[in-house]
């Protein structure tokens, strides 16, 4: 099933792009000074040099079977191989939003155990308040705001930019910091109300009271019969995570002047860098469907409910 | 373990009040949901008279008074061009209502239809609706709403367009899966069995037994379309200039951090709470729909 999405996702990035307005070759001449008087020789080869005078079926399978073979096409704009441009930036990404998806899963099933134990007392309401905050901020103003405290005024954190973690670790941390906050907001509020309302729902079982009731003492009945029930449907949230992750990092990418791959789509969407785009959001689509594959079936697996059903 | 798990009462069957009451008590019974509603009243208010409540022109700015700081004057500043900020602010407040309705509106019909149908029909419909849906929600909304927007071109109606379709798969497949379990319920068997068509099942029993789930879901999609619309905007896809779009003055702003924070952080704010009143609106509206805790609360 997973294959035929991706194949429906190769189709619609693929069509969607050949829609762009424009001859993306004359926007590229366009673009580089002292090109512009090409004759028309030269441009028919650099049309037949990146496969644009084919048809855009012989096109597509062009570019799948490229795909296939692990070479990603051409970027227009910088007359370098995508993949090398991938594998520049998608460490860097990926480096911030690993730590942004285990730091926002931890803390906020963290909160949501601890509101939903402490139900109505204050701890309950902060973590209510934050979740909510936190749903509704606007991450590239939650960047402003950060950088205007942390790198203008008390000079704690440098504003922008990025490096890599094996050059400088303590100097690349203090650079991730804002960028991760930024990221995992979002899921971090989304994961603490999921678990709470499930720690909640899990509390009003039968088999809760049982536990209760034949005297076990607190913490056994939160850690074996509480958590491990209620945590099943939080797993599902986080395949969901990786996307806000992936969507997250083009605009925090772009706050934050940080080279990863969200800000290469953005800027490559306005170069109308057609090989840029497709090959990118492929990438990241066939990641985010990759990762929910694997959160259902782990899924079935952790809920005997299922495995056994 | 603080709470009592014997506080809970279990009732044989709810107790006989009307459902407009319980709604009505259950509903506004809680500070968070008239904090949300007072909010989003406000910005109605707003939104309708705004040339009455904008004292300048959102569009046209004093040039010898660019990039003031907030006075009696300009209560949050002026910008670059010398516009108002907070007249600024009221205008764009139109354009959060325009481009929240209008694509919810796309979003929701379409997005519903092809939920319902592809739950009532299965096999091959179903198949084909389905898996497209889950591919387009196999981009992240952000980037699936850039690529459209980048194609169609700026300007408010291809926003709109590109933020709908990226909407419209969260519709399909809530409806798929809510028709999917109304389908299971006599009533529809007995309309089955005297021989009604699929689209008068589909339309007058499905449909309407879906409003409660579809009115939740609008209120909270509509402060995920904001932030999108505002994600948009601030990469520079959205409205275009001069329009007073809340996410692109958030990124106008940005440049004069420094110097005039305010231009940034007041349509950054308003942003923020607009969604946080959708939300607190959708959650209330949730646990007084929800009939699983009929009698509960």
């Amino acid at each position: 099933m997973a294959v035929i999405i991706v194949i429906l996702v190769t189709i619609m990035v693929f069509s969607a792009m050949r829609l762009l307005p424009g001859d993306p070759l004359e926007i590229f001449i366009g673009q580089s000074a002292g090109m512009g008087q090409m004759t028309e020789d030269v441009k028919e080869q650099l049309r037949h040099e990146y496969g644009l005078d084919k048809s855009p079926v012989i096109q597509y399978f062009d570019w799948i079977g490229g795909v296939l073979r692990g070479d990603l096409g051409r970027s227009i704009t910088y007359r370098d191989s995508v993949g090398t441009l991938m594998a520049e930036r998608f460490p860097i990404t990926l480096h911030i939003g690993l730590v942004a998806f285990v730091l926002g899963n931890i803390i906020g099933i963290a909160m949501g155990i601890i509101a939903a134990l402490r139900r109505g007392s204050w701890m309950d309401s902060l973590v209510t308040m934050l979740s909510y905050i936190g749903i509704s901020i606007p991450v590239f103003w939650l960047g402003f705001l950060l950088m205007y405290v942390f790198g203008f005024h008390l000079k704690w954190l440098p504003i922008s930019g990025y490096v890599s973690p094996f050059d400088d670790f303590w100097l690349s941390t203090k650079h991730i910091i804002m960028p991760v906050i930024c990221i995992m907001i979002t899921g971090l509020a989304v994961i603490a109300r999921q678990t709470r309302s499930s720690v909640l729902e899990v509390s009003q079982q039968d088999y809760v009271r049982t536990a209760w009731s034949k005297g076990l003492p607190e913490r056994a009945v939160v850690a074996k019969h509480i958590l491990k029930n209620s945590l099943i449907p939080v797993v599902t949230l986080l395949g969901i995570g990786i996307g806000i992750i992936f969507g997250g990092s083009v605009l925090v990418e772009q706050v934050f002047a940080i080279p990863g791959i969200g800000r290469l789509l953005v800027t490559s969407v306005f170069q109308q860098d057609y090989v840029v785009v497709q090959s990118g959001v492929l990438v990241i689509s066939f990641i985010v469907i990759m990762s929910n594959l694997i959160v259902d079936i782990s899924y079935a697996w952790l809920d005997p409910r299922i495995r056994y059903g | 373990m603080t709470n009592n798990p014997n506080k809970v009462t279990f009732y044989e069957s709810p107790p006989r009040i009307s459902e407009w009451r319980r709604f009505w008590r259950v509903f506004l019974q809680r500070k968070l949901v008239i904090i949300g509603l007072m909010i989003l009243l406000i910005l109605v208010i707003t939104a309708i008279f705004a040339p009455w409540l904008a004292s300048y022109d959102p569009y046209r700015g004093d040039p010898y008074d660019a990039l003031a700081q907030p006075s009696a004057k300009h209560l949050l500043g002026t910008d670059i061009q010398g516009r108002d900020t907070l007249s600024r602010l009221i205008y764009g407040a139109r354009m959060v209502f325009i481009v929240g309705f209008v694509t919810t509106g796309f979003a929701a019909t379409v997005g519903v239809t092809l939920g319902i149908i592809a739950g009532y029909y299965k096999g091959i419909t179903n198949m084909i609706i389905m898996r497209i849906m889950d591919a387009l929600m196999g981009f992240p909304m952000i980037i699936l709403a850039l690529m459209l927007a980048a194609i169609l071109g700026g300007g408010i109606q291809n926003v709109i367009i590109a933020l709908s379709v990226a909407m419209i798969p969260g519709y399909a497949r809530i409806l798929h899966g809510l028709t999917l379990s109304i389908k299971e319920n006599d009533y529809i068997l007995a309309q089955e069995a005297m021989g009604s068509s699929g689209r008068r099942i589909m339309f007058t029993h499905i449909l309407p037994n879906s409003l409660p789930v579809m009115i939740v879901l609008i209120t909270l999609q509509l402060g995920t379309l904001i932030l999108a619309e505002a994600g948009l905007s601030f990469l520079g896809v959205g409205i275009k200039p001069p329009g007073a779009a809340w996410g692109a003055m958030v990124a106008d702003g940005y440049k004069y951090l420094t110097t005039n924070p305010v231009l940034s952080f007041a349509p950054g704010f308003a942003i923020m709470l607009v969604v946080f009143a959708f939300n607190l609106v959708g959650d209330g509206l949730r646990d007084a729909l929800d009939p699983r805790l009929r009698g509960l609360l």
